[in-house]
């Protein structure tokens, strides 16, 4: 259950972002989850429910996107989608391919409730 | 698509993305940034450690049983007289493998999990600080037994070998993609028992992995019986002697992309 891990990090990362833009709540949190990032999407939003209590985060909502698999093909060139423990290339079959999306997981926004524009942002 | 959820953030247009202020009081900061940022900036940091003092380190993964501790001892026999050896055991409970490794003369530190499911690099850093790491060569990490979680989490490595046994058949990599993704080396343990198991077939073995864009070799052992470790030493030796420095599971994340 490595769900319960990531979600500490990400509730982690949310209250630096809020910390830094003097937020009085956090709202929705929006992530992307990977098909090839090991990580369950459904076991990850209930280990969200107990992450976030007595957090920055209690209130928020998480909203979770799980992209289609792309990969390239490193012999023809093309770009096609692929499954999880099928990743050659759709076009001429070949398995020298590299994963340009599917094995993210990131954080990718989240909205807070501010009293005024927020400061400069960490970097 | 929308301006709050972040759906319409794309490769082309990411350095765009900013704060976003509504007519509310409410703002959306749109990010990206790996969730893991904080255990691969420690993972690296580990990295550094090892390189430093010309350790190569080796994190190994299977499930529960693959014959990983066996392994260990059996490798250990065989290069203590010639390289400096530690292990860094990963278990949910007991030092009983550590206990198993320090019999064949080496340090061993053990981590316990309690209920955790996989090593993450805080913990490893924490157990370097009970090693030796300027008199070594050589520190395997045996990972708690699990194809699912350790796979997600970098530790400093600079190889992961993950051991398929003879007994778990043949379709464990199309079964556990993201851990047959990561590996650099697979072996298959127990290959003594092929003889037996005729339904394991390497050849659909290696085919599973090729499935998932990776030409990974995969080396045969049978760890009770010392001839059969012979390629998976050589493999161990090439790697000693070989630059490390390697790539970790995941690019680096960065901090936040957006110039805001």
């Amino acid at each position: 259950m490595h769900e319960l891990s990531v979600c500490q990090a990400l509730i982690d990362e949310v209250a630096k972002i809020a910390t830094s833009c003097e937020a009085r709540t956090v709202g929705r949190i929006t992530i992307e989850v990977g098909q090839l990032s090991g990580v369950e999407p459904e076991l990850l939003a209930r280990a969200f429910e107990i992450a976030r209590v007595g957090t920055c985060a209690a209130e928020a909502q998480l909203s979770i996107a799980v992209p289609e698999i792309v990969v390239h093909c490193n012999e023809c060139g093309a770009s096609s989608s692929a499954r999880p423990n099928r990743l050659l290339c759709a076009s001429c079959g070949g398995y020298r391919t590299r994963v340009l999306e599917g094995d993210g997981l990131r954080l990718r926004a989240v909205e807070l409730d501010v009293p005024q524009a927020p400061p400069a942002p960490l970097h | 698509m929308c301006d709050t959820c972040g759906c319409t953030i794309t490769a082309g247009n990411a350095h765009l993305t900013g704060v976003d202020r509504t007519a509310s009081s409410a703002t959306t900061v749109e990010v990206l940034k790996d969730l893991l940022a904080a255990n691969d900036r420690l993972a690296q940091h580990n990295r550094e450690h090892f390189d430093a003092h010309g350790v190569l380190a080796i994190n190994l993964m299977s499930s529960p049983g693959a014959g990983k501790t066996m392994l260990l001892e059996a490798t250990i026999r065989a290069l203590r007289d010639r390289y400096r050896i530690a292990v860094i055991e990963g278990d949910l409970e007991t030092d009983n493998d550590a206990a198993r490794i320090r019999a064949q003369g080496v340090p061993a530190v053990q981590i316990t999990t309690g209920t955790a499911c996989h090593l993450d690099a805080h913990l490893v850093h924490r157990a370097l600080h009970d090693l030796p790491l300027a008199g070594l060569d050589l520190l395997f990490i045996e990972n708690v037994g699990n194809l699912v979680c350790p796979a997600s989490f970098d530790l400093g490595q600079h190889r992961n070998v993950v051991l398929l046994c003879a007994t778990e058949g043949d379709d464990k990599p199309a079964k556990y993609p993201v851990m047959f993704r990561a590996a650099d080396l697979v072996v298959l343990s127990k290959a003594d028992l092929l003889g037996v198991l005729e339904d394991f077939d390497p050849a659909r073995a290696q085919a599973a992995l090729r499935a998932l864009g990776r030409d990974t070799p995969i080396i045969r052992t049978a760890a009770r019986r010392a001839p059969a470790l012979d390629t998976w030493l050589a493999w161990l030796e090439e790697q000693l002697s070989a630059p490390r420095a390697l790539a970790p599971l995941r690019p680096l994340a960065g901090g936040l992309t957006a110039s805001m």
